[in-house]
């Protein structure tokens, strides 16, 4: 729109022209609305979760209503905000343009998969508002097939049309990755984002139709009494938990293996230097795809399962902190003599480095059996988990949506805040979360309605954290809102990046590029710097 | 309000946690150290701006990528083997604890002493005495947490779990259930009262006269008809219980099996899965018409019968 050139925006402004689109950077869109829209609701129900916890008693809703919520709170962001969302989005918008390809490998395929998002977000939302689920979004059994009567199998439905919308989505990526790089775009002088989406679609294609068997067979006993979990009826309650976090323990890696993408494209380009140990993080994801799908029992190490299996599941939980770690070492060194500016996705990427670390240590303390048996299932899983998912995926998100956004819009947001967005997060975030490791080492227990007088100091502080974040979170949903129409035209490469996204026009024509590019260079080729950090 | 940072430490198992967790804290702050201290100190060295060399580096980079990828799985290996090693001991209770029965269910723990004294979310415990709890659930799953034993066990409906600890220092402490397990689940909890041995001993008695575990287990035993098959005189040829407790018993398939508290329950559920040897599948299951704590007591009872010295081996 910003110019009379025809893009991929000023395509068509129909409704029609974006609900029946092929065009990958509209199906991008299209997914940014949808789990923006499901952020929204489920944030809303963590910030009630925050005031309930502020005091010991249960005050302010009732103990059924505050189940709900963070079921409600768990399965939308896990399903309908975090694993669609750099995928989804960013990698939508990203992959064709970063590959040199026209679109991805089955545009109508693509579209599908909104589809069957949004139907299975539509029986999420409707289970909410005609009463809600109260299991948790673990739905342990037999909880959820016998004793729970809320709207579990309506829920549960949900998640498994969406979760066809997955598969098809990293069935796209994996075949666009292999058989549409531009000509000389090779392995290894692909983008890492690429790499981290290749090792994310491998998980998606490969875990998620476990996860559709899980609940399948849970919907089959809680309809028809099929004795799969519940030992009443001779089934097996730890089978469930082992089906369930098969899925769901590589699922954390689609989580956070595009976040670790995004920031090994926006490390070298505000360092002005070629990534160090490019084929070392490369491998890094996946190998982290690989591993991530052979310690799921380090869940259950209380749960009854045997106590070889826990140790051979504690062993291969401590061997998969370490590709992490060399990820956060190779960018670290990325920095040593660089020329380094701190625009706000580089204020993101840095704060997420921070949160990511704590919370990958933190993830050793988890793998260790001895302290994982004191702290499962209390706060210090909670406050783990959401620095890797939040703190982690989330800034990674913001990060790159601020990255991308003038390719994306054509046009820059106002710096200055965004700068101020990206440290308030960061505070707001260590403030709510880090509180409830002490808490959780304290012994408070996660998902409870009321608690104990002498926790209530860590909750409270919590609470006020909370509050930091949210400011955190609707500041850029304004500004980058009103930058749509207000924000400074960008050109094509306003960060001087390379990578192929950034040679053709912002926004891109519906083509993406007026030619086939043809890739001469490895990835992250920034010139030579002179003594003042300028290219010479 | 106060600022508490760690837990009362009050078992063996506390303190040997709180070894390995304090351990993991120094670590990680010497991790954070490693990273953020050059991370910090470049973003102000090499700041786009500051006048300073810029040469492209040449690094060793293939050995400071092997290095940073072989020294962490070292040591992960280390502290990998330091927390088995204390997970270890956590699971194997010793041979002389003491023994309670902890049942769960929504939303109430029920706790039985083998003298038969019951309690509703309150356990009393005698000091340096290892106690061994055996978890059952009437319905959904519950995790029995202790946090100043660091202690927890899931509690799975359909079998039994165990757990122990020794407590080292008198004093009151919280449990909890730790999985959640529906509305109430936040009731959950009460709390464990760590007695010196006389003054346990005295609760013990406080509120006797009672049946203790293994004669109620012996009434019911009379009452649900197992004593019409399995004494030496009756009719019905099946195996002679007494002595039995502990032993590997012949199955008809050739193996054998341990009659430990798992293969009792689940020859009382499930009598038609593992046949003794030589004997005809008769026994009808009492699945459905007995409940966890009455499954605990006839276990009881056939443990009480095993101790005897005077036991006819089947």
């Amino acid at each position: 729109m910003n110019d009379n050139r025809q893009n991929y925006l000023s395509a068509g402004d129909t409704v029609g022209s974006w609900l029946l689109t092929n065009d990958h950077k509209r199906i991008g869109i299209l997914f940014l609305c949808a789990i923006l829209f499901f952020f929204v609701i489920a944030a809303v129900a963590a910030a009630l979760m925050r005031l309930e916890l502020l005091t010991p008693q249960g005050d302010l809703v009732l103990s059924e209503t505050y189940n709900k919520l963070f079921t409600m709170h768990g399965v939308l962001m896990v399903w309908f905000f975090l694993i669609p969302s750099i995928p989804n989005v960013l990698g939508n918008f990203l992959v064709p343009l970063m590959i040199g390809a026209r679109d991805l490998a089955f545009p109508r395929l693509n579209l599908l998969s909104w589809y069957l998002f949004m139907i299975g977000g539509f029986f999420a939302i409707h289970a909410i508002a005609i009463g809600g689920v109260d299991t948790g979004w673990t739905f342990y059994t037999p909880y959820s097939t016998a004793y729970s009567n809320t709207h579990v199998i309506e829920m549960a439905l949900g998640i498994f049309i969406a979760g066809f919308g997955s598969i098809l989505t990293g069935l796209n990526f994996i075949i666009t990755i292999q058989k549409m790089r531009a000509p000389g775009l090779t392995w290894f002088r692909l983008p890492l984002f690429i790499w981290s989406i290749y090792a994310t679609s491998i998980i998606l294609v490969l875990a998620t139709p476990v996860l559709a068997i899980t609940l399948a067979l849970m919907i089959l006993e809680r309809v028809w009494g099929l004795g799969i979990f519940d030992p009443k009826i001779g089934g097996d309650p730890i089978l469930f938990q082992h089906l369930f976090w098969f899925y769901s323990h590589p699922a954390v890696y689609i989580m956070i293996l595009p976040g670790l993408g995004v920031i090994s494209e926006i490390i070298p380009c505000f360092a002005r230097k070629k990534i160090f140990g490019y084929k070392f993080i490369a491998f890094s994801s996946v190998s982290i795809a690989l591993i991530g799908f052979l310690v799921w029992g380090h869940h259950m190490f209380v749960s009854s399962q045997s106590l070889y299996a826990g140790m051979v599941f504690s062993f291969l939980s401590f061997l998969v902190a370490i590709p992490s770690a060399i990820k956060v070492f190779n960018w670290t060194m990325t920095l040593y003599r660089g020329s380094i500016s701190l625009e706000a996705p580089m204020l993101y990427a840095l704060g997420f480095i921070g949160l990511f670390v704590v919370g990958g240590l933190t993830g050793l303390f988890l793998a260790s059996l001895a302290v994982d048996v004191h702290v499962h299932g209390t706060y210090f899983v909670v406050a783990h988990f959401h620095y890797i998912m939040v703190g982690g995926m989330v800034t990674a998100f913001m990060g790159g949506l601020h990255f991308w956004w003038p390719k994306i819009t054509g046009r820059k947001y106002p710096e200055k805040l965004a700068q101020l967005a990206a440290i308030i997060l960061f505070i707001g975030f260590n403030l709510t979360f880090f509180p409830q490791f002490v808490l959780g080492y304290l012994g408070m227990p996660r998902r409870v309605h009321d608690y104990a007088p002498e926790f209530q100091i860590y909750n409270v502080l919590s609470t006020a954290g909370a509050s930091i974040l949210a400011i955190a979170y609707l500041l850029p949903l304004i500004y980058l809102a009103w930058s749509i129409r207000h924000g400074k035209i960008a050109g094509p490469n306003p960060w001087r990046a390379t990578g192929l996204e950034w040679q053709t026009a912002s926004p891109p024509p519906t083509e993406n590029f007026p030619a086939t590019p043809v890739v001469v260079a490895d990835a992250y080729e920034y010139p030579p710097l002179d003594d003042h950090g300028e290219p010479t | 309000m106060n600022f508490p940072i760690f837990p009362a430490a009050a078992s063996t198992t506390a303190v040997a946690t709180d070894r390995l967790y304090f351990f993991l804290l120094a670590f990680s702050a010497c991790i954070i150290a490693l990273i953020f201290v050059p991370l910090i100190f470049f973003l102000f060295k090499y700041r786009r701006g500051k006048v300073t060399s810029r040469d492209e580096p040449h690094l060793p980079t293939m050995k400071i990528e092997i290095a940073w990828t072989v020294i962490p799985v070292f040591l992960v290996t280390g502290m990998f083997a330091w927390a088995a090693e204390i997970f270890f001991e956590e699971e194997v209770p010793p041979a002389n604890a003491l023994e309670i029965n902890v049942v769960g269910k929504q939303w109430m723990w029920k706790l039985q002493h083998s003298e038969g004294n019951r309690e509703i979310n309150e356990l009393h415990v005698p000091v340096n005495r290892a106690v061994k709890l055996t978890l059952a659930s009437e319905d959904v799953i519950h995790s029995f947490f202790i946090p100043a034993f660091r202690i927890k066990q899931d509690v799975v409906p359909g079998r039994f779990t165990t757990e122990w600890f020794q407590p080292t220092r008198l004093g009151v402490y919280r449990f909890y259930c730790s999985e959640y397990c529906g509305a109430d689940h936040s009731k959950m909890a009460g709390n464990v009262f760590v007695l010196s041995p006389p003054a346990y001993a005295a609760w013990l008695a406080h509120d006797s006269p009672h049946e203790t575990l293994a004669r109620a287990g012996e009434n019911l035993f009379r009452e649900l008809g197992c004593s019409g098959c399995h004494v030496g005189s009756a009719a019905i040829h099946a195996p002679s219980l007494s002595g039995l407790y502990g032993k590997l018993v012949p199955l008809s398939d050739g193996t054998f099996v341990r009659a430990d508290d798992k293969y009792l329950r689940d020859s009382i559920l499930q009598p038609a899965a593992q046949i003794v040897a030589g004997y005809q599948p008769l026994m009808p299951t009492y699945t459905g018409h007995i409940s966890e704590e009455e499954l605990l007591h006839l276990i009881a009872y056939i443990k009480s019968i095993g101790q005897d010295a005077t036991a006819q081996n089947p």
